[in-house]
């Protein structure tokens, strides 16, 4: 079901918790669903020891995945036109991310009616970890 | 660079959505899509990523007669410090001309970008990259625009 002109106005948000303690099993799921298998995401020993990071830690689009998982719940199936997004910070093993989209522009274009969302993502110290944005079909 | 040949699959699909905890039927029950506003199962919005599967040189994949970088033996397959995995993902931005289904064979093609420099007090020096692919159907239609932007870094990320 698309989303309505109507029934939408400018400040309107929606959100969602979208992992809950994510676990390192999450991070190999999509590394093999995906086919990017960098061992920063998935090999502790290499991560730690060669990387010099604290532990391993998510895909970027394992976030834009999952933030992806709010935004069509929210716009419906098959209406998005655009959807972007910057990794702003590393998602680690055991974080729980809420993702929210915000209501920026409602518009017409070729008599379609779009909806223009700003998208942001927070871990459960409040720290954005993904900042975006997309733009969905909606009826009138 | 080469063009990559992306058969899209259902059961891909399904794995895929499985992944980013997605469990919206429209990924995964073709009956239940059917009754849906697109007809059928479609893909999630991130899925043109896994042209990494269809890719034959992807060099973040092991491959069989060749040393990887991740550890096995010792904490990295090889000798000597790995300069850099290949640096960090900084931006992904998709436009969809329309969705992508099961039964699709999509060609993708990666054009560079612009590249730029910016100082980071975390990170030291960061070189960011663009890449454009364009993602075209068996019809030479175009389905999917995706800009992504790489970033390597001087050193590690710092947490503080």
């Amino acid at each position: 079901m698309a989303l309505k002109a109507s029934a939408l106005k400018v400040g309107d948000t929606h959100s969602e918790r979208v992992v809950e303690n994510l676990s390192r099993t999450q991070i190999v799921q999509y590394a093999g669903a995906s086919g990017d298998y960098n061992p920063l995401h998935s090999d502790e020993v290499y991560t730690t020891k060669i990387a010099g990071y604290p532990s391993v830690f998510a895909h970027g689009m394992l976030t834009m995945g999952l933030t992806g998982k709010m935004l069509t719940n929210y716009v419906g199936d098959g209406t998005l036109a655009k959807f972007g997004v910057r990794f702003t910070n590393q998602v680690w093993p055991g974080d729980t991310l809420d993702s929210k989209a915000t209501v920026a522009a409602l518009r017409e274009e070729g008599g379609q009616h779009y909806v223009d969302l700003t998208l942001s993502t927070t871990n459960q110290d409040g720290k954005e970890v993904v900042a975006g944005s997309a733009t969905a079909r909606i009826d009138p | 660079m080469a063009k990559i040949t992306f058969p899209v699959e259902a059961s891909h699909i399904m794995m895929f959505a499985r992944a980013i905890g997605d469990t919206n039927p429209v990924y995964h029950d073709a009956a239940a899509a059917k009754d849906t506003a697109v007809g059928g199962i479609i893909a999630p919005p991130s899925f043109p990523q896994a042209v990494a599967q269809f890719d034959p040189d992807y060099f973040l994949r092991p491959k069989p007669g060749q040393k990887w970088f991740g550890s096995a033996k010792g904490p990295t397959g090889i000798e000597g410090k790995p300069t850099s995995s290949g640096g960090l993902h900084a931006e992904q931005h998709y436009e969809y001309h329309r969705h992508i289904r099961p039964g699709d064979v999509l060609t993708a093609e990666t054009k560079p970008g612009n590249v730029w420099e910016k100082e980071s007090k975390r990170a030291g020096k960061l070189t960011f990259r663009e890449r454009i692919t364009e993602y075209r159907d068996q019809n030479g239609e175009l389905v999917i625009t995706a800009r992504g932007v790489g970033v390597t870094t001087e050193r590690p990320v710092d947490q503080g």
